[in-house]
């Protein structure tokens, strides 16, 4: 039965359809610049704390691998011949492998640059330094070697550096802490953002999500059709935050390279080496990104569960 | 198919607006819901349509009680139900043949499937012609007829219009009013609020009047 008027035939061809959240109807602009944004300082802060704990755990190793002895000069004791006897003293404890005393003439440059050159150290009491480097792997009875030492200079003192390692290690520990802070706050705000610009958009479709109730739609499928578009957004940010923090690393040494001889840039050289990343820091911050667009796809979808629920 | 147990409605703390109904919907049966402007008619009909809730009595759907029903499941009941509101509520960004083809997309059907059967329904209320133009741009008649042809494409068990020949001529109303008989008649129950007494002369069906909140019924 047709109660049509006469009309042309339409064939019946495939169509594009249209998407049935348009995707013009999201701000999406705004969203992906903010994964962006929180994207790229997240990518810095763990690049920097990655940074941070390699170089770290280089100079632990360095330092944790020797002792120091000094001997101070003392009254009728010969400098000279207590700084040999000690260097014996080392040389029969077992587990050291290298043990180099500083000369005279050694340690007058090491002080060089607080008293000038053209120093005669017989005029100051200047202690010496006897390095020892230990087998790596060895545990050293250090109680023993300070009473050993002591019986040859009684003026010496043995440093296994525990001290400045320990020290190390809780600025090391403290760095990693703010750095999961600041990705904590991060990664809140990223949250805090995409549920703001969920809500905007479900309100701004809102007529949208009402029509497909009436149709049977249930939220499972409202809410993926506008999924599907801030996980797309997300993508979009963290790739884009992500991309231009690990190029910023990647492009660090000649960044560095800016600076140097400057005091600012030999200070971070020192302390940091080069801004250069392992490739598995890499793979860290690629992770991260995905892992930005993923919350911001979960904190769209709690949103837009909890929004439709309002929605009749 | 539909039974309403000693129904009441309030919105928030106001008076009852429906008060005490009573009635049974047959499947396969055909009714005029009619009253006069503000008798509760489209509330009526969002209870029918479970996009309100009742303040008081047992609605049962298809044989659920409607109370006990989650999201989802009222979500699986719309499905059977289709719907065509006096503000039409079609999407201003799809096209005609879009917005008739609705209910299939949300069912998941393929595009495929289900083309001839919205072109042929589309040529049926006169919108050959108008299936690829955006509601914008459509008359109000013609707005009117694609939201009736969305609502009876999946061919619902049950079918609620509010007002649908409200906004077009006579001649089209009278070809609207027999597309909704021959719903009826492959078995549809059809519920159409209206209070155009010339549309309702034309066939003769069950009448649900409500008057100052209560339901009367003239079989």
């Amino acid at each position: 039965m047709d109660l049509g008027r006469e009309r042309p035939q339409v064939p019946a061809r495939a169509r594009n359809l249209s998407p049935i959240v348009p995707r013009a109807s999201i701000a999406g602009r705004a969203l992906v610049a903010v994964v962006a944004i929180m994207t790229f300082l997240a990518s810095i802060t763990t690049g920097t704390v990655l940074l941070i704990s390699a170089s770290a755990a280089e100079w632990q190793s360095e330092v944790a691998s020797e002792i120091t002895i000094q001997v101070r000069p003392a009254p009728a004791r010969d400098i000279d011949r207590d700084t040999a006897a000690v260097t014996e003293a080392m040389r029969a404890q077992s587990g050291i492998i290298e043990i180099r005393p500083f000369t005279k003439d050694e340690s007058a440059k090491l002080l060089e640059p607080w008293l000038g050159s053209g120093l005669s150290l017989d005029e100051l009491p200047v202690p010496r330094v006897i390095v020892a480097r230990v087998q790596p792997g060895t545990t050293l009875d250090l109680a023993a070697l300070r009473r050993r030492v002591s019986a040859v200079s009684p003026s010496a003192s043995v440093d296994d550096h525990r001290a400045w390692i320990e020290r190390m290690r809780s600025m090391t520990g403290a760095t990693v802490i703010a750095g999961i802070g600041i990705l904590a706050l991060v990664i809140v705000a990223t949250i805090i953002s995409v549920s703001f610009a969920t809500r905007g958009a479900m309100a701004a479709n809102r007529p949208i999500v009402e029509v497909l109730h009436f149709v049977g739609a249930g939220d499972r499928y409202i809410a993926n059709r506008f999924l599907r578009h801030f996980l797309r957004l997300g993508l979009q940010g963290g790739v884009t935050g992500g991309g231009i923090a690990m190029l910023m690393f990647g492009f660090s040494e000649s960044i560095a390279g800016w600076f140097s001889g400057t005091p600012v840039g030999d200070q971070f050289v020192a302390l940091l080496g080069t801004f250069s990343l392992r490739p598995s820091g890499y793979l860290v911050l690629a992770a991260q990104a995905v892992l930005i667009a993923a919350i911001t796809a979960w904190a769209s979808r709690r949103t837009l569960f909890a929004t439709l629920d309002d929605i009749e | 198919m539909v039974r309403f147990e000693n129904v009441g409605l309030r919105y928030g703390l106001g008076p009852e607006i429906l008060r005490d109904l009573n009635f049974l919907i047959p499947a396969h049966s055909f009714q005029f819901l009619t009253g006069p402007s503000g008798a509760g008619k489209t509330s009526l009909l969002r209870l029918l349509f479970l996009s309100l809730r009742p303040t008081r009595g047992l609605v049962n759907l298809f044989g659920h009680d409607v109370s006990l029903l989650g999201k989802d499941e009222i979500a699986d009941l719309r499905k059977r139900i289709g719907i065509v509101l006096q503000d039409f509520r079609l999407l201003d960004h799809m096209t005609t043949y879009e917005n008739v083809a609705l209910p299939f997309r949300v069912m998941g059907r393929e595009e495929s499937s289900y083309r001839k059967e919205v072109i042929d329904l589309l040529k049926w209320v006169g919108l050959g012609e108008r299936m690829d133009a955006l509601p914008p741009i459509l008359s109000g008649g013609e707005k009117q007829r694609a939201a009736i042809a969305r609502a009876v494409i999946s061919r619902p068990h049950l079918l609620l219009a509010d007002e649908p020949t409200g906004n077009v001529d006579p001649t089209l109303g009278r070809r609207l009013l027999r597309l909704f008989i021959e719903l009826n008649k492959s078995g549809t129950a059809v519920i159409i609020a209206t209070h155009d007494i010339t549309l309702m002369d034309q066939y003769e069906a069950r009448r649900l009047v409500l008057h100052q909140g209560r339901l009367h019924i003239y079989e």
